[in-house]
C-alpha cells in the first residue's frame, strides 16, 4: 500500500437512493482513499455508483439524493459538513474535475478560451493579460496544437479529443492536488482515447497530484491505474493494487469482470467454410452534397466505392472510428439511405421473398430502437404482419423467438422502459429474426452494453447465426469484440477501407499504418502481456 | 440458455400515455381548469334544463328590467332574457372553440406529418404555411362575412384558416426529430409501409404537445369570436352569444352595465379555464419542463 498520506479518504459513505429505487442505497459503506501521486480507478458496471461517489466528492449529487452518511476527508477536513462556500473555493482550485461527454460540458456560445478563463476569474483577481497567458500555458501543456489561435475558437471547432483536452485544461489550470476523472474517454475513438490516458498519466506524474479516475473499461485500468477499486451494487467488492487485481483477483465479481473482457485473440478458426454466396456489394458509395447559402455546392463523400461480399454462415466485421463511414455502408447495404452510386445485391435461394424480408438490422442503441409507446410483442409481430402472417401466428412466432434470446414469452405484454438494456437489445435481435432473414446487419449493436452484458449478447448472436445459417455484417469501433465473433475484418478509415482479411492476418500483420494505429490504441494491451 | 425476467416484476404493464395522463390529473391546475371548463360545457349541454325561456324571444314590454324572480339577470334592449342568453350564448362560444381547435388541428396534424417526412414536400407547404400566416385573421374574418353571409361556418373557417400552420409546425418539428429515432428506422427495415409508419410510430410523439397547443387554439378562438361578434362580423345578431351580447349592451353601459359585464364574465371565466387546462398540461407532459419540478 502507499505510504503517503491521502489527499481524500472515503469513510464508509452512505448516499440514499429516494424512495421506489431498485436498492435502498446508490452507494453503500464505501470506504477508500486517494493518495499524492497515485491514480485510483474505481471500476464497475452502469449502476454500481461508481460516479455518485464522485459526485459526493465534489458536492455535487443531484438533489433528488438525500444527505449522504459516512465522511469523506479531504486534508482532513469533512466534505460533508463544509459549507457551500467552501466547496466552492475547493472546487476547481484543490479539486478538478473532468466528465464523459466533451460534446455537452463546454458552452457553444463561448470561445473555449474563456471557459478555462472563467476557472481563473472565479478563484483569482488578476488582470486579463496575465490570465490569457495563464490559458494559453495550460492548453499547450495538454498538448493543444496553437493555443493562441484555439483560445479563439468555440467547442464545435474543436474535434472531440481538443474538447477533452480543453476540459483537462481546464480542470487542471489551478493545480488541483486532486482530479476527478468520471469516464473521460468513453466517448472518445480508441487511438484518441489512448492519447488522452497518456496525457493524463504525463500530468499526473509531473504535478504529482492524486488522481480519482471512473471507468467500465478494465483495458482502461490496466492502462492507467496504480491501485484499483471494483465497485457493484454500490458497495466495494475488492480493491488493491494494480497488477495484484488483475493477475489474481479474489472476488468472483473482479474475476468475472476481467473474464468478460473480450481478447484480441481470434475466436473462430483461421480457414471458415465459406457458405453460398449471400450478398454482394459492387462499388457503393455515399456523397452528401451542401448547399451553401450562395447557392454553391460542396460534396462530402461518406463513403468512396466499396465492394464487398458475404457468405452464409460467416460473419464480416466492419471496424473504424466515428466518421470512417461504416455506419453509412451498413446503412446503404439495408437501404435505409440510398447510396449515390454502386449496389447491393441479396444472393442465393430467395424463394421470391422481398428485400426487406431478407436483410434484417439491429441498432446501436438499445433504448431508442425500440418503440416506447408500444409493447415489445406488437414490435416484433410488426414485421410478420407487414408481410401478411396472420396475427395469432404472428404472435406465436414472437413467444418462440422470445424463448429463444433467453426472455420470458409473458413479457412480451410489456412495454420498453421495463427491460434492461441487454434484455432490449436481445429484443431488437427476436425482432430482426421475426422476419427470417438471411443477412443480419449488427450496427454497433453491443457497444451500449456493460462488459458482461456484452459477452452474452454476443454469445446469443453467435447462436442464432449457427441456428439460421446468418450472413452477419459486424459493424463495430471495439477491435476486441471484432476478434470474438468476426471471420474477416475490414477496415474502414475516413469513408475508405483500407484493409482486409481474416481476422488472425489483420491483428498479427496490419498491413495499412492505420490498422497498426487502431491496435497499438487498443487498452489493457499490458493486462493482456502480464495474463 | 437462462430465462431473464424483466427488471421491474410485479409491476402491471402501463402505457406511458395512461400513465402520463394520469400524472396530469394530480396537477393543481389541470383540475382547477378541467372543473371550469367542465362547468361551463355541462352548462351549455343543459341548458334548457336550468330554468332558462326562449334566448331570442322578444318581448319590448319588459325592456331594460332590472334582476328579478322572473329574469334573474334581467332583461335587454329588446326585453330578452339575459340569463337564458348567457347560458345559451356558452353554447355558441364552445361550439367556434372547439370546432376551430378540431379542424385546426386535424389539417394541421395531415399537413405536418406529411410536410415532416417527405422533405420534398416540405419545401412547398412550409412556403404555403408562411402565406398563410400573413393574413389577419380579423381581416380574413370580416372579408368572408361580407363576401358570403354571417354565419357560424363561416366564423370557424375564418378562425380556422389562421391557426393551421402553427399546427404544422408544431406537429413537423416533432416529425422531424423522431422520424431520425432508430425505432422509426427499424420499421422501415421490417417493411411496415410509409402510412402506418407516420401513424403507429410518428404521429403518438405528437399528442401531447397538441394536446396542449389545442386548449390553447380554442382559447384563442373564443375570444377572437367574440371580438368579431362584437364588431359586427361575427355570429348573426339572432343566435345568442356572449360577442353579441356585449356589442349590444355596449350603447347602455352607462344605464346598465350588466348587460356588459354578465356575458364578459362568462367568457373570461371559460378562456381561464381552458388556459389553465392547457397551462397545466404542459408542466406536466412536456418533458423539459416537468424534470425541473
Amino acid at each position: 500500500m502507499n505510504a503517503r498520506a491521502p489527499i481524500v479518504e472515503l469513510r464508509n459513505l452512505c448516499v440514499p437512493l429516494p424512495l421506489g429505487g431498485d436498492r435502498r442505497h446508490a452507494v453503500d459503506g464505501v470506504s477508500l482513499s486517494v493518495s499524492q501521486g497515485e491514480i485510483v480507478c474505481v471500476v464497475g458496471e452502469s449502476g454500481s455508483g461508481k460516479s455518485v461517489t464522485a459526485q459526493a466528492i465534489m458536492g455535487l449529487l443531484p438533489k433528488l439524493f438525500a444527505r449522504p452518511a459516512g465522511a469523506i476527508l479531504f486534508d482532513g477536513e469533512d466534505l460533508l459538513q463544509a459549507s457551500t462556500q467552501r466547496m466552492r473555493s475547493l472546487r476547481g482550485r484543490e479539486i478538478g474535475m473532468i466528465f464523459q461527454e466533451p460534446m455537452t460540458a463546454l458552452n457553444p456560445v463561448h470561445t473555449v478560451g474563456a471557459q478555462i478563463d472563467e476557472v481563473l476569474r472565479a478563484h483569482l483577481s488578476r488582470p486579463s493579460a496575465e490570465r490569457f497567458v495563464r490559458v494559453v500555458k495550460a492548453m499547450e501543456e495538454v498538448g493543444l496544437p496553437d493555443p493562441e489561435r484555439l483560445y479563439h475558437a468555440f467547442p464545435h471547432q474543436l474535434s472531440g479529443g481538443q474538447r477533452q483536452r480543453v476540459l483537462i485544461a481546464a480542470a487542471l489550470i489551478l493545480e488541483p492536488r486532486l482530479l476527478i476523472a468520471d469516464e473521460p474517454t468513453t466517448a472518445l475513438d480508441v487511438t484518441t482515447q489512448a492519447q488522452i490516458l497518456k496525457q493524463i498519466r504525463d500530468l499526473q506524474r509531473s504535478r504529482g497530484m492524486g488522481v480519482l479516475f471512473i471507468t467500465h473499461d478494465i483495458g482502461v485500468v490496466a492502462e492507467i491505474a496504480d491501485r484499483v477499486v471494483v465497485m457493484k451494487s454500490g458497495k466495494v467488492v475488492e480493491s488493491g493494487d494494480v497488477t495484484r487485481i488483475l493477475t489474481a483477483p479474489e472476488a468472483d465479481y473482479t474475476r468475472m469482470l476481467i473474464a468478460a473482457v473480450p481478447t484480441l485473440e481470434a475466436a473462430r478458426p483461421a480457414e471458415p467454410v465459406p457458405g453460398p454466396l449471400a450478398l454482394t456489394v459492387r462499388d457503393i458509395a455515399k456523397t452528401y452534397s451542401v448547399r451553401s447559402a450562395f447557392g454553391g455546392t460542396r460534396e462530402v463523400t461518406a463513403l468512396k466505392p466499396t465492394s464487398l461480399t458475404l457468405h452464409r454462415g460467416e460473419t464480416i466485421g466492419v471496424i473504424g472510428e466515428s466518421g470512417s463511414g461504416k455506419s453509412t455502408l451498413a446503412r446503404c447495404i439495408t437501404r435505409l439511405i440510398e447510396p449515390s452510386s454502386g449496389e447491393a445485391a441479396l444472393l442465393g435461394e430467395s424463394g421470391g421473398k422481398p428485400f426487406r424480408r431478407r436483410i434484417q438490422i439491429v441498432f446501436q442503441d438499445p433504448y431508442r430502437s425500440l418503440n416506447p409507446r408500444r409493447t415489445v410483442g406488437q414490435s416484433i409481430i410488426e414485421g410478420p404482419m407487414n408481410f401478411g402472417m396472420p396475427k395469432a401466428e404472428a404472435w406465436n412466432k414472437a413467444r418462440e423467438l422470445m424463448v429463444l434470446v433467453g426472455l420470458e414469452p409473458a413479457a412480451l405484454n410489456r412495454y420498453p422502459h421495463q427491460f434492461s438494456g441487454g434484455q432490449r437489445q436481445r429484443i431488437s435481435i427476436a425482432r430482426a429474426l421475426a422476419m427470417e432473414p438471411e443477412i443480419l446487419v449488427a450496427d454497433e449493436a453491443v457497444s451500449a452494453l456493460d462488459v458482461s452484458v456484452q459477452a452474452q449478447v454476443l454469445k446469443l448472436i453467435d447462436d442464432v447465426q449457427k441456428r439460421f445459417d446468418l450472413a452477419i455484417l459486424f459493424i463495430t469501433h471495439d477491435l476486441r469484440v471484432a476478434a470474438q465473433i468476426c471471420d474477416r475484418i475490414l477496415v474502414m478509415h475516413r469513408g475508405e477501407l483500407v484493409e482486409e482479411g481474416s481476422v488472425r492476418a489483420v491483428f498479427s500483420s496490419p498491413a495499412h499504418a492505420y490498422t497498426r494505429r487502431l491496435l497499438d490504441s487498443i487498452p489493457g494491451k499490458r493486462m493482456a502481456a502480464a495474463a | 440458455m437462462t430465462m431473464l425476467s424483466p427488471q421491474l416484476a410485479g409491476e402491471a404493464p402501463r402505457n406511458p400515455l395512461l400513465g402520463l395522463l394520469g400524472q396530469a390529473l394530480r396537477n393543481p391546475s389541470v383540475l382547477v381548469g378541467g372543473f371550469i371548463v367542465a362547468a361551463i360545457v355541462g352548462m351549455a349541454i343543459a341548458a334548457p334544463l336550468l330554468g332558462t325561456v326562449d334566448p331570442v324571444r322578444i318581448d319590448p314590454a319588459v325592456r331594460l328590467r332590472p334582476p328579478s324572480d322572473l329574469a334573474w339577470f334581467g332583461t335587454d334592449l329588446f326585453g330578452r332574457d339575459v340569463y337564458s342568453r348567457v347560458v345559451y350564448g356558452a353554447r355558441s362560444s364552445l361550439l367556434v372553440g372547439l370546432s376551430v381547435a378540431a379542424f385546426a388541428t386535424a389539417f394541421g396534424v395531415l399537413i405536418g406529418l406529411v410536410g415532416g417526412y417527405f422533405r420534398a414536400v416540405d419545401i412547398v407547404v412550409m412556403r404555403v404555411m408562411d402565406g398563410l400566416m400573413a393574413i389577419p385573421t380579423f381581416l380574413l374574418a370580416i372579408a368572408l362575412v361580407s363576401l358570403t353571409r354571417a354565419s357560424i361556418g363561416t366564423v370557424v373557417l375564418a378562425l380556422t384558416i389562421p391557426e393551421i400552420p402553427r399546427v404544422v409546425r408544431l406537429v413537423r418539428s416533432v416529425v422531424l426529430t423522431v422520424r431520425e429515432e432508430p425505432y422509426v428506422e427499424a420499421a422501415i427495415s421490417v417493411g411496415t409501409p410509409t402510412p402506418l409508419i407516420l401513424l403507429r410510430h410518428i404521429l403518438p410523439s405528437t399528442i401531447a404537445p397538441l394536446l396542449v397547443l389545442g386548449t390553447y387554439v380554442c382559447a384563442q378562438a373564443i375570444l377572437v369570436e367574440a371580438a368579431l361578434s362584437f364588431l359586427g362580423s361575427g355570429l348573426p345578431p339572432e343566435i345568442p352569444s356572449w360577442g353579441n351580447m356585449i356589442s349590444e349592451g355596449r350603447t347602455f353601459f352607462q344605464v346598465t352595465p350588466r348587460l356588459v359585464f354578465l356575458p364578459s364574465l362568462f367568457l373570461a371565466l371559460t378562456v381561464l379555464g381552458i388556459n389553465l387546462l392547457g397551462d397545466g398540461l404542459r408542466d406536466t407532459l412536456d418533458p423539459r419542463i416537468a424534470k425541473r419540478m
